[in-house]
C-alpha cells in the first residue's frame, strides 16, 4: 500500500503511541494498564507502520530477532518468580523500594513492574513474529 | 522443601525461555533441555521423598493466604504422578533428539516441548481449579503447534480437529469454572469440598456433570474419544509418544482429583454412570484397535481403551479402587509411551509402519522386538509386567465392590488388548511384507539397524516399566496412601 496520508501520519502516531504504551506499561501495578496491554499497544503500532511501510521495513528496523524478544520477556517475568525463591521468599511474592527522586518526587518500584517488563517484551516479541512470517501478505 | 515445590512448573519455563534466546543453534538449545528437564526429574524424585516423609507441602505463589493466592499443593497423587511423567518426558527428548530431521527439530521444537512440559507439571501440582485451566491451556497451546509443527496437509486436517474439540472443550472448561466460582465463590480444590457439599443436589450433580464432560473430552472417553485416534499418529513419533503418555493421563488426574475431592465422589459408594461411561470406553476403544491395520494407530486406539480402566476405578469409588486407578496411571505413563517408541524406531528404520508393508522384522531388528515385548505383554496385563499389577488391583476392586458386569467386560478387554498386541507382533516380527517399505527394500534382507540414540531412549523407558513391575508392590502401598486424601473428603458427607 503507498498512501500519502497513511505514511504522514504514522511518522506522526507511531512515537507517541509507543510513549503510551510505555506510560501504560509503568501505571500498570495500581491503576488500569499493565504489561500485556501495553506491549498490545506498542504491538498496534508496530503493526501500523507494518500497514503503512511494509513489514519487511519493521523487522529490518526492529533489529532485533523476535525469538530473543520471546524468550528475554519470558526469562524476565519468569526469573522474577524465581529470583523470589532465590531471596527465601515465595514464588512470584513481590517487594519494593522507595525513592526520592529528583522531578518526579516519591518513586515506589515494585518488583511485579520487572513481571510485567517481561510480559511487555513477550507480546511486542509475539507481534514481531507474526509480522515475520505472516507480513509477507502487507508487502504485496 | 517449599521451595522445590513451583520449581517442576518454573524450571522447563526458564528454559523454554532461554532456548527461544539461543534460536538457531541447536546443540546449545538441546544441552538447555537435557539439563533442565534432568533437573526437574530430580526435583520431582526429590519431591516425591520428602512428600513421602513429612506430608503433603502447600505454597501459596506470591506469600499469600491460602484462599486469597492460588495454592500449588504437592502431595503423594501429585508427586507420584510428576515423577513418573518428568523421567517420561526426559526419554522422549533423548529419542526426539535422535529421530527429528535438523529442520524439524529447529523449528521451535525445543521451547514448546518445554512449555509442554511445564503445562503438565503445572497440572498435576495445581490447588486451584482456574490454575488447573491455565496450565492445561498451556500444554494444550504447546500441544497445538507441536502437531501441526511440520505444516502438510495430512498432518494439518487431523490437527484441525484436535484443535477444535479442544477449544471447544476448554471453553466449556472455563465455563464451569465460573458456574462453579458463582456458586460457591471459590476455586481453591481443599475449600470446594465443603462449599459444594452444601449447594442444592441439583446445582452440584449439574456442576459435577459438566467438569466430568470437560475432563472427559480432554481424556478422551466414550463417545468423545474420537479426536484422538484420527490426529496422534500423524506427528513425528517423539510428539505421539509424549501426547499419549501424557495428555490424556493429566485429564485422568483432573478426573481423579475433581471428581473426589470437590464433588465427593470417593465415598466408598459405586458411581453406576462413571462405570457405565468407563465400561464403554475400554469396550469401544480394543475393538476400534482391533480394526486398525498401522502400529500407531492401534497404539492410538489402545489409549482409549486403557483410559477406560483408569475411570473404571474412579467410579468404583472405594480406596481400593482409586489406588489401583493410580497404579495404573504410574503404570500406563511409560509403557504407553515406550510402545510408541517402539512404533517409531520401526517406521524410522524400514520407513512405514503399516502393518502389511513391514514383517520379518524380528529376525533383522531383533533388539527392537525384544524392546516391543515387554511393553505390549504390560498392556494386555500378563504377568510379570507392570501392567498385570493395576488390572490385577482393579479387578480385586471390583469384586469387592459387587461390580461382576463391568469386571467382566475389563477381563474380557484385556483378552482383545492381548489380541491386538499379538497382531502387531505378528505383522510386525513375524511373516513377510507385502508390500515391503522403501527403506527395507534398499536393504534387501540384512540386520537393520535403528538410530542409536533413540534405541538407547526406548531402552531407558522400557528400563522404567520394568522397574514399575518390580516395585508393584511398595508402589501400591504408595498407590493406598495415595488415595487416602481424596477419600477423606468424600468421607465428609
Amino acid at each position: 500500500m503507498n498512501s500519502l496520508i497513511l505514511t504522514t501520519s504514522t511518522r506522526a502516531l507511531f512515537h507517541t503511541i509507543l510513549l503510551f504504551s510505555l506510560f501504560l506499561l509503568f501505571a500498570g501495578h495500581n491503576d488500569p494498564g499493565g504489561g500485556f496491554v501495553g506491549g498490545l499497544v506498542a504491538g498496534a503500532a508496530l503493526v501500523l507502520r507494518a500497514v503503512a511501510h511494509g513489514a519487511e521495513d519493521v523487522v529490518r528496523t526492529a533489529r532485533v530477532r523476535p525469538e530473543a524478544l520471546l524468550g528475554g520477556g519470558l526469562l524476565l517475568a519468569a526469573g522474577t518468580g524465581a529470583g523470589a525463591l532465590v531471596l527465601g521468599g515465595d514464588f512470584l511474592e513481590s517487594g519494593y523500594v522507595e525513592a526520592d527522586v529528583p522531578l518526579l518526587g516519591t518513586v515506589k518500584v515494585v518488583s511485579v513492574l520487572l513481571f510485567d517488563i517481561g510480559v511487555y517484551l513477550v507480546v511486542v516479541g509475539l507481534v514481531l513474529a507474526l509480522l515475520v512470517s505472516l507480513g509477507r501478505e502487507l508487502d504485496t | 522443601m517449599r521451595a522445590l515445590v513451583p520449581l517442576p512448573l518454573v524450571l522447563p519455563l526458564v528454559a523454554a525461555a532461554l532456548t527461544l534466546v539461543a534460536h538457531g543453534r541447536l546443540r546449545v538449545q538441546r544441552a538447555i533441555s537435557l539439563v533442565a528437564l534432568t533437573a526437574t526429574t530430580a526435583i520431582a524424585v526429590a519431591l516425591l521423598a520428602l512428600v513421602e516423609r513429612d506430608g503433603p507441602a502447600v505454597v501459596t505463589i506470591g506469600g499469600w493466604a491460602r484462599g486469597i493466592g492460588i495454592a500449588y499443593v504437592a502431595d503423594l497423587l501429585s508427586a507420584l504422578f510428576l515423577t513418573v511423567a518428568m523421567a517420561t518426558v526426559l526419554c522422549v527428548l533423548a529419542f526426539a533428539v535422535g529421530q527429528l530431521r535438523a529442520v524439524q527439530e529447529s523449528r521451535y521444537f525445543h521451547p514448546l516441548y518445554l512449555v509442554l512440559t511445564a503445562g503438565v507439571a503445572g497440572s498435576f501440582l495445581s490447588g486451584d481449579i482456574f490454575h488447573l485451566f491455565v496450565t492445561f491451556e498451556v500444554m494444550l497451546l504447546a500441544s497445538y503447534v507441536l502437531l501441526t509443527q511440520s505444516g502438510d496437509d495430512g498432518q494439518v486436517r487431523p490437527a484441525m480437529t484436535y484443535v477444535v474439540v479442544n477449544l471447544l472443550s476448554s471453553t466449556l472448561f472455563l465455563t464451569a469454572v465460573a458456574l462453579l466460582y458463582g456458586a460457591t465463590g471459590t476455586l481453591d480444590m481443599a475449600a470446594l469440598g465443603d462449599r459444594v457439599a452444601d449447594l442444592p443436589p441439583a446445582v452440584r450433580e449439574a456442576l459435577r456433570l459438566l467438569f466430568f464432560l470437560v475432563f472427559g473430552i480432554k481424556a478422551a472417553l466414550f463417545p468423545l474419544f474420537f479426536w484422538l485416534p484420527d490426529s496422534y499418529p500423524t506427528a513425528p513419533t517423539s510428539v505421539t509418544a509424549v501426547f499419549a503418555g501424557l495428555l490424556t493421563k493429566v485429564g485422568v488426574y483432573a478426573i481423579l482429583r475433581t471428581q473426589t475431592v470437590v464433588f465427593g465422589v470417593g465415598d466408598g459408594s459405586p458411581d453406576g454412570f462413571i462405570l457405565v461411561v468407563a465400561g464403554a470406553t475400554m469396550l469401544v476403544g480394543v475393538l476400534g484397535a482391533i480394526a486398525q491395520d498401522d502400529v500407531k494407530r492401534i497404539l492410538s486406539f489402545h489409549i482409549v481403551s486403557q483410559v477406560g480402566y483408569m475411570v473404571f476405578g474412579i467410579g468404583l469409588g472405594t480406596r481400593a479402587g482409586l489406588a489401583a486407578t493410580i497404579l495404573f496411571v504410574v503404570h500406563h505413563i511409560p509403557v504407553k509411551t515406550a510402545l510408541f517408541l517402539v512404533g517409531g524406531l520401526v517406521e524410522e528404520t524400514t520407513g512405514s509402519g503399516a502393518l502389511r508393508r513391514v514383517g520379518g522384522l524380528g529376525r533383522r531388528m531383533p533388539a527392537v522386538a525384544a524392546l516391543f515385548a515387554p511393553g505390549a505383554l504390560s498392556l494386555a496385563g500378563i504377568p510379570p509386567f507392570s501392567g498385570f499389577f493395576p488390572k490385577l488391583a482393579l479387578v480385586q476392586a471390583g469384586l469387592a465392590g459387587g461390580q461382576y458386569a463391568i469386571v467382566a467386560v475389563s477381563i474380557v478387554v484385556s483378552l482383545f488388548t492381548l489380541f491386538s498386541m499379538t497382531k502387531i507382533w505378528a505383522g510386525v516380527f513375524w511373516g513377510d511384507p507385502e508390500e515391503p517399505p522403501p527403506l527395507a527394500r534398499a536393504r534387501e534382507d540384512g540386520p537393520l539397524r535403528p538410530p542409536r540414540l533413540m534405541t538407547a531412549a526406548t531402552v531407558g523407558l522400557v528400563a522404567v516399566t520394568l522397574g514399575i513391575a518390580v516395585s508393584a508392590g511398595p508402589l501400591f502401598d504408595l498407590a493406598l496412601r495415595a488415595a487416602d486424601p481424596l477419600l477423606q473428603a468424600g468421607a465428609g458427607r
